[in-house]
């Protein structure tokens, strides 16, 4: 439907232009090269608020006639916009120009030369305000790839007609839910157990606040460990208490806001956009729908909960890259921020739009400083080139939960990921 | 991803032999050459579009080359076929893709005689009959396979609570592979029919007539007359269906995405080519899905020996 529009808009210019032309003929040749913008292609998630598409617009207005964005929304599905991608530059189209990647994507990209580092003054910019979190997404092999857009990480909710008190660790959580269960009152905790990407995002918040990490500092081999043994144990607790939903392995973030909406759980593992949802979907829940921070392994123990969200880069294919890095800085300075974040309810990455937060802000975001603290403490998901394969072989190793018996997995899946990161092996 | 091959059996023609062969005229010889002259841009179209690929499918089977580092490519002989052939992934898929083509050709074998049968003997509204069986083999496999989907799963679906006990079939292995049979079926059972019927067009309408005469019962008549009649017809049928079924892709992908174990071979070839990117190790999946399938067509020709079409029979 845009097209026709463009296309109307491009003969009516056209016309303009041999009107022009027509009365100031020698003027004509370098009007029309300096005159019209250069295109910028951007590709990024399919947003359903207005807010990227403003973003563009506002850009390419603040540009002056320099460049003019052009949005193109990738497939929904991660795994779906990742291929369309990497097909793409594998066969080094240059009609990419800006691309939005998920946070786990930049070390493969850059690897394969398809992400050129972002450097000097331009790199100085991007680093000074972004909080430590999402910056470290952006990062691969010391050097600055990509630009922090927008960031998430997940809370734990709660009913606190059900738990006055929130707990602070897992296994407090487990324990109010066996409670509660014996009380014969909604008990469920609500969290991602299907075979996906959010089943990895559990174990490497779990990893990271046991205090260690799945890959080792260089991304060289699995660093694995008692960390993880005691992650996979909580996993296997949670899935074999009466705390599990018995739709566990299948659930994603979606079926877990269904689940605590429709009232038959006491605590959710989720992310920010379940506060907005319960508000319009069960007014009469939503006046005890609180939240806390991520739940630790143990109170001696600091918290590290994963982060997702999206960083834009610049194709190294572009014929227009130093225009692009420009429209890139425009795209998520914090008026663009500021816009995602309360109509596309994507938590930003600049530290100043939590320090001195907007008032719509906070009606949004009444969890703000929730949020900044996870993300200034973050867990960052394996940074490795092979991530997809690492990322397969946890899932598929630790679904169901409730299948999981950790010394056995613990060594077959550390076996697994070591051959993901020498490239052996399928990927199931 | 399942291409079928539509077409009918074809009666052995009878063929020349080599003595024959040799008493051409020169006339004859001439019109033999323009035969090939004229079937020539076809066969350059064929080795063009499916030929070539084949080659470089193998080439990239003997290669390690992921497509994300073009600079690591190198020449490693059979090595990734150790790996795959070494690899329980590939082994699983491999069972269950064994079990969906077995299960769902046997299936449509049976279902697919019946509704030849009946659109054979069919006397009234012999166009509606047809019609309707054939509705689904019309219809695209993934907006039939999207359907099943909807239809299986709880909340979207009329079928979910009401056969299974656990109200989410599409969750469970053996539950979610049945359900992918039963696409399957649903989907294929006309064009078995179709071939199926085209044989019983072959059964002389006589030697039924004669074998009543004698005293042989339905069963008898359909057993030891109209079957061995129609074998050149079944070999065309279930080979086609049985190629077909191991190459399984389009109602997995919609159905389960392979999640639970569910997945076939060319699913296991599209994850490491498409998600892993690792053209070595798929075009070796893709390669020993070929050599598979044409074991299978080997057997088949073996099976049915003299029936099979193009035989000197």
């Amino acid at each position: 439907m845009t097209q026709t529009g463009w296309t109307a808009g491009r003969s009516a210019r056209a016309l303009a232009s041999l009107a022009l032309c027509a009365s100031v003929v020698t003027a004509c040749g370098s009007a029309s090269a300096a005159g019209r913008p250069v295109v910028l292609s951007y590709y990024n998630e399919p947003d359903s608020s207005p807010a990227t598409q403003d973003a563009a617009n506002a850009c390419s207005a603040a540009s002056h006639g320099a460049y003019r964005i052009v949005y193109n929304k990738l497939p929904s599905a991660a795994d779906l916009q990742r291929q369309q991608l990497v097909r793409r530059l594998a066969a080094h189209d240059s009609s990419i120009d800006i691309m939005g990647l998920d946070v786990t994507w930049e070390a493969e990209f850059s690897e394969a030369g398809w992400i050129l580092p972002w450097t000097g003054s331009e790199a100085q910019q991007v680093e000074a305000d972004t909080l430590p979190g999402p910056l470290q997404t952006a990062m691969w092999n010391g050097k600055l790839v990509a630009v922090p857009q927008s960031s998430n990480t997940e809370l734990l909710w709660y009913r606190s007609d059900l738990v006055p008190n929130p707990p602070a660790t897992w296994g407090q959580m487990i324990a109010d839910a066996v409670q509660l269960a014996k009380e014969g009152k909604p008990h469920y905790i609500e969290i991602q157990g299907a075979q996906y990407e959010g089943l990895t995002v559990w174990f490497n918040s779990l990893v990271a606040s046991a205090g260690g990490s799945i890959l080792n500092a260089n991304s060289t081999a699995p660093s694995m460990g008692a960390p993880a043994l005691k992650a996979m144990q909580i996993m296997s607790q949670l899935a074999h208490s009466p705390a599990a939903d018995p739709s566990l392995s299948v659930q994603q973030e979606d079926q877990n806001r269904l689940a605590m909406e429709g009232g038959t759980a006491a605590f959710e593992i989720n992310y920010p956009f379940v506060y907005p949802s319960m508000k319009s979907d069960n007014p009469a829940l939503f006046k005890n729908f609180k939240w806390t921070t991520y739940p630790q392994v143990s109170t001696s123990l600091p918290l590290h909960s994963t982060l997702g969200g999206i960083d834009l880069t610049v194709s190294s294919y572009s014929k227009h890259a130093a225009l692009a890095r420009q429209a890139v800085l425009c795209l998520r300075d914090p008026a663009n921020q500021l816009e995602a974040a309360v109509k596309g309810g994507l938590p930003p990455t600049l530290t100043s739009l939590y320090q001195n937060p907007a008032p719509e802000f906070v009606a949004m975001y009444p969890f703000y400083k929730d949020i900044l603290q996870q993300l200034t403490t973050a867990a960052v998901r394996p940074k490795t080139p092979e991530y997809q394969a690492v990322s397969i072989y946890i899932s598929h190793t630790l679904s169901p939960p409730g299948s999981i018996s950790p010394a056995s997995n613990l060594s077959s899946l550390t076996g697994q990921i070591r051959d993901a990161l020498d490239q052996k092996g399928l990927i199931p | 991803m399942t291409t079928t091959v539509d077409r009918p059996p074809v009666p052995p023609a009878p063929e020349l032999d080599r003595r024959d062969k040799k008493r051409l005229s020169k006339g004859a010889r001439a019109e033999e050459h323009l035969g090939w002259l004229l079937c020539l841009p076809a066969v350059i179209v064929l080795l063009a579009v499916a030929g070539a690929p084949m080659a470089y499918a193998i080439y990239l089977s003997l290669e390690r080359y992921d497509l994300r580092f073009p600079n690591l490519q190198k020449f490693i002989g059979l090595s990734n076929y150790g790996t795959v052939l070494g690899n329980h992934y590939w082994w699983r898929a491999f069972l269950i893709t064994v079990i969906i083509t077995v299960v769902s050709v046997a299936i449509e074998f049976v279902l697919g005689m019946v509704f030849a049968l009946i659109m054979h003997r069919t006397l009234v509204g012999k166009g509606l009959v047809r019609t309707l069986i054939l509705i689904p083999y019309g219809l695209v496999t993934v907006v039939a396979a999207y359907g099943w989907q909807y239809a299986w799963t709880p909340g979207t679906g009329y079928l979910a609570n009401v056969i299974t006990g656990t109200g989410a079939p599409l969750t469970h292995t053996g539950e979610s592979i049945a359900v992918i049979i039963l696409a399957e079926v649903w989907k294929t059972t006309p064009f078995m029919a179709l071939l199926l019927l085209a044989g019983l067009s072959l059964v002389s309408e006589d030697l039924l007539k004669a074998a009543r005469m004698d005293g042989a019962s339905a069963w008898q008549r359909f057993y030891s007359i109209t079957l061995p009649l129609m074998k050149p017809a079944i070999l065309v049928a279930v080979l086609f269906r049985t190629l077909d079924a191991f190459r399984v892709f389009d109602n997995i992908y919609i159905l389960t995405k392979g999640q639970n174990n569910t997945g076939s071979v060319s699913f296991l070839a599209y994850d490491n080519l498409f998600t892993g990117l690792n053209l070595g190790l798929g075009s070796t999946i893709s390669v020993l899905i070929f050599v598979t399938v044409a074991i299978i067509a080997f057997i088949f020709v073996k099976l049915f020996g003299a029936a099979a079409p193009g035989s000197d029979d």
